[in-house]
């Protein structure tokens, strides 16, 4: 039903073009683990080695503790979400879901009974008989999910399964999926770019760029704490302040040297990190929060972008002594 | 301004196909008194397809010559589309498909009797077989109808490979890889998934290709001989021996008939509008 | 199964250019007859063929008919697709039914619903009646190239000329045509090599000046000789070298 998976030291080269480069990564069994990062990050590549849909140059794969090298896709013991759901357009929802189990040679009253209590689910009950087209797109991603889920894999993968939903229908699809991942208790492993959804569902966020992990962790860490630049940037707006020997273009600042990174929620008048007087030149309302674009009276044409309350309603050119609450100083790669 | 556009091809159709054929159709029940045609309303002429022997005969020869050129033509042409959509690496799909049907765009009269230079007493294959000491006494094959099957399987294999081919690159790559993850194997991806999927194409491609071979002259003309007439050359017989214009036209309704059944057969998987 | 695979495309293409390279070898036969054995090579065929007058007549009448017949083809089918693609027509569906027709039905009743047409009108057979035929063949193909590639992009592009104020006919020539350029040609040569081509019809409907097919086919009553190879090369060359072009400057250009 769950399996861990346990990948080592993969390289995946297409001719001269590295697209893993030394991968190495534990996945524990029934863990939801999100694979982060802009296209082109190996991402991708590394669910289709894990799926058996590509052969890495070198390294190794293991789910379960057994070596998957050589071992094709119907054979592990993982199943695909895709991106375009593949849903087969000739056959009823049933008969999608019930797929796998008719592939195993599963009799079809057993079949249509898996089918059913997959569709109910993922919220489609009773609609067994439909067919791929007459559904809208979030009802053909549940669909996809069932019919990956009916062969009760011990790791079920999915190739940004959200990707084609409007954004209000993925936020809603996140919740969802996670919440059926708890009640199965299978292996999650999810690849998407969008940090916000990642945050929302992953039990470990995995940050990738440019064929390595930059970043691990559970969301809360790799959004506060995070390891590299990249990861940093990647996660969410930041301020990037160059602090050489103490000394920043906002003056002093008591911290080590390297980058000192700031959240623009992280900035307000309180705050143990004092940045100074700084002059308002912008602000847009967010509903949430207000947006303002600051310059410290230390350091002119120099820009931080600050979330003020939503309440705030300071005017253009008003001073503000801002500190912030939180901080992390990061190298430079 | 939207009638403006269509009117002129509408017009032609209708006074160019719609017309003809209906003034066909007339034809067709009028008689022959020596070599006056007499117009009328006689149903002589379909009386006689059905009754006279040599008529029905063709009839079923052509009928019959159609169906095994259709099936044997779709059971090569998905193989060797699906190699060339499946095996041949994507860059030089395009010019293996190309040179696959590069014989398609020879002269059609020409490709006929081309393969009478292959096929006859002192053909290629006769003297290459007689030479590797195969056969003592040459074979028959031209002026058969074995000849007439391979001159038109030639054809509609190129046509069908096109068609198939069209079909099978524009599945989604996901299809096949969703059904092996989930425990097809090779054939039982191809049986469950691809050939569902492609299924409109090919019975599309087959319809065209029973259009077109029921009622082609040439073929059986230069291979067949004159031993077992199909449908065409009875029409062009009866057009040019006796100048039979009624008998000709209630041939070619007949014959019509048979391509609307044919149709009717396939109108479920029938995708014309996507060919 | 990959050997197998390999295996089944050569013998494919084995079986699809044995009878075209037969042809070609035996066009060169420096003997009487077509066939084996090779009697050395020889280009007098040719220089047979390309000497009479009958044949190059043929050649020239099968061009101007296929060239002609197309172009009235391809302006009717456009301008009948343009219509029906963009506004919704009273009894639209049955109009695309009715223009489609033709391509279900064999040339051999085409070509008799005319000739009977034409002996009821006393119209006399010539080149132009066979070019009547001809384009109800390829209307259907190039009315459906041609429908099947406008899609909602076009229709926009169509509106927002219409909205910066082109009268309709401008709207057509500078921007639907110009924007389907690569289907408006794909039909044109396809109709080209069905027209020039085609036999039945040909056949049928012409009388003394004759086009090519049918030229080739009265060669063929005398028996088999290497001028009909030579001209089956020559034509098969023609056809290729206009298949290559279509493909390295129409198709791969759209993509």
């Amino acid at each position: 039903m769950t399996a861990g998976v346990s990948i080592h030291n993969v390289t995946q080269r297409y001719g001269t073009a590295l697209a893993l480069d030394g991968v190495s990564l534990e996945i524990a069994a029934g863990e939801f683990v999100v694979l982060l990062g802009p296209s082109g990050c190996g991402k991708t590549t590394l669910l289709n080695i894990i799926g058996g849909f590509a052969e890495p140059t070198s390294g190794t794969v293991l789910i379960g503790g057994r070596d998957m090298a050589g071992v094709a896709p119907k054979d592990r013991p993982t199943t695909t979400v895709f991106q375009d759901y593949a849903l087969f357009p000739h056959m009823t929802l049933a008969e999608n879901v019930g797929f796998g189990l008719r592939m195993r040679g599963v009799v079809k009253p057993a079949r249509d009974a898996k089918a059913e209590e997959m569709l109910s689910l993922v919220g489609l009950s009773g609609r067994g008989t439909r067919r791929p087209h007459e559904l809208s797109g979030g009802q053909r991603q549940r669909v996809a999910l069932a019919r990956a889920l009916a062969v009760e894999p011990d790791v079920l993968l999915l190739d940004e399964p959200l990707g084609a939903l409007d954004l209000k229908l993925r936020r809603a699809m996140q919740d969802e999926l996670k919440a059926i991942q708890r009640r199965v208790g299978t292996t999650f492993v999810h690849v998407t770019h969008d940090q916000e959804e990642a945050m929302a569902i992953a039990d470990r966020i995995v940050v990738m760029n440019g064929g390595r992990i930059e970043d691990q962790g559970p969301p809360r860490q790799v959004y506060l704490r995070p390891k590299t630049l990249f990861s940093a940037g990647f996660m969410g707006e930041v301020n990037r302040i160059t602090v050489t020997g103490g000394q920043s273009p906002l003056g002093p600042l008591a911290v080590a040297d390297g980058v000192l990174c700031l959240r623009p929620e992280a900035i307000s008048d309180r705050g143990p990190l004092r940045l100074g007087p700084c002059r308002l030149v912008e602000t847009t309302f967010f509903g949430t929060h207000l947006r303002a674009t600051v310059e410290p009276a230390a350091a002119p044409g120099f820009h931080l972008t600050v979330h003020l309350p939503q309440g705030a309603a300071p005017a253009i050119g008003t001073v503000l002594d801002l500190g912030a609450e939180d901080h992390v100083v990061l190298q430079e790669a | 301004m939207g009638w403006g556009l269509v009117a002129p091809a509408l017009l032609w159709t209708v006074a160019f196909f719609v017309l003809p054929f209906a003034a066909m159709v007339a034809l067709s029940f009028a008689h022959m008194e020596g070599r006056e045609v007499v117009r009328g309303f006689d149903p002589g002429n379909y009386i006689r397809i059905f009754t006279d022997w040599t008529m029905v005969k063709a009839l079923l020869n052509s009928v019959e010559i159609t169906l095994v050129v259709t099936v044997i033509s779709v059971l090569l042409a998905y193989p060797l589309a699906a190699i060339i959509a499946f095996r041949v690496p994507a860059r030089w799909q395009r010019l293996a498909l190309l040179l696959a049907v590069l014989p398609f765009w020879t002269s059609y009269v020409v490709r006929s009797y081309s393969w009478l230079l292959v096929l006859g007493q002192n053909g290629v294959v006769n003297k290459a077989l007689m030479g590797l000491g195969v056969i003592a006494e040459p074979l028959e094959i031209a002026s058969t109808r074995s000849a007439t099957v391979i001159g038109f399987v030639h054809f509609f294999v190129m046509l069908l490979t096109l068609t198939i081919y069209a079909n099978l690159i524009q599945l989604s790559p996901n299809y096949a890889r969703a059904a092996a993850d989930l425990g097809a194997g090779r054939w039982q991806v191809f049986r469950h998934v691809i050939l569902p999927l492609t299924l409109p194409g090919v019975v599309t491609g087959a319809f065209l290709t029973f259009v077109l071979c029921i009622g082609d002259y040439i073929t059986p003309q230069i291979l067949g001989g004159n031993t077992e007439l199909t449908l065409p050359q009875l029409i062009m017989l009866q057009l040019g021996r006796s100048g039979n214009f009624p008998l000709a036209s209630a041939l070619s309704v007949v014959l019509m008939a048979v391509v609307t059944l044919a149709y009717f057969a396939s109108s479920r998987w029938l995708r014309l509008d996507r060919v | 199964m990959r050997v197998l695979s390999w295996v089944y495309l050569a013998l494919a293409y084995a079986f699809v250019f044995l009878p075209v390279a037969v042809l070609v070898v035996f066009s060169f036969q420096d003997g009487r007859l077509p066939v084996p054995p090779f009697q050395g090579v020889s280009l007098d065929w040719y220089a047979k063929i390309l000497g009479d007058d009958d044949l190059m007549a043929a050649l020239l009448n099968s061009a101007l008919v296929a060239v002609v017949s197309s172009l009235a083809a391809l302006i009717l089918g456009f301008l009948a697709a343009h219509a029906l693609a963009r506004v919704r027509l009273p009894g639209s569906v049955l109009m695309r039914g009715v223009l489609i027709a033709p391509m279900t039905v064999s040339y051999l009743i085409i070509a008799l619903g005319l000739l009977t047409l034409f002996n009821q009108t006393g119209m006399r057979l010539s080149l132009w009646t066979a070019g009547i035929g001809h384009v109800v063949i390829n209307l259907p193909l190039c009315f459906a190239i041609t429908y099947a590639a406008m899609g909602d992009h076009q229709k926009n592009a169509e509106r927002a000329a219409r909205d910066l104020g082109a009268p309709e006919w401008k709207v057509l020539l500078l921007v639907s045509a110009p924007m389907l350029a690569a289907p408006l040609a794909a039909a044109f040569f396809l109709s080209v090599t069905f027209s020039w081509d085609e036999f039945i019809i040909a056949f049928l409907l012409t009388r003394f000046d004759v086009t090519l097919p049918v030229e080739i086919w009265s060669m063929l009553k005398s028996g088999l000789s290497p001028a009909t190879n030579a001209v089956g090369s020559l034509v098969f060359l023609v056809s290729v070298t206009l298949v290559v072009l279509l493909e390295v400057f129409v198709f791969r250009r759209a993509k």
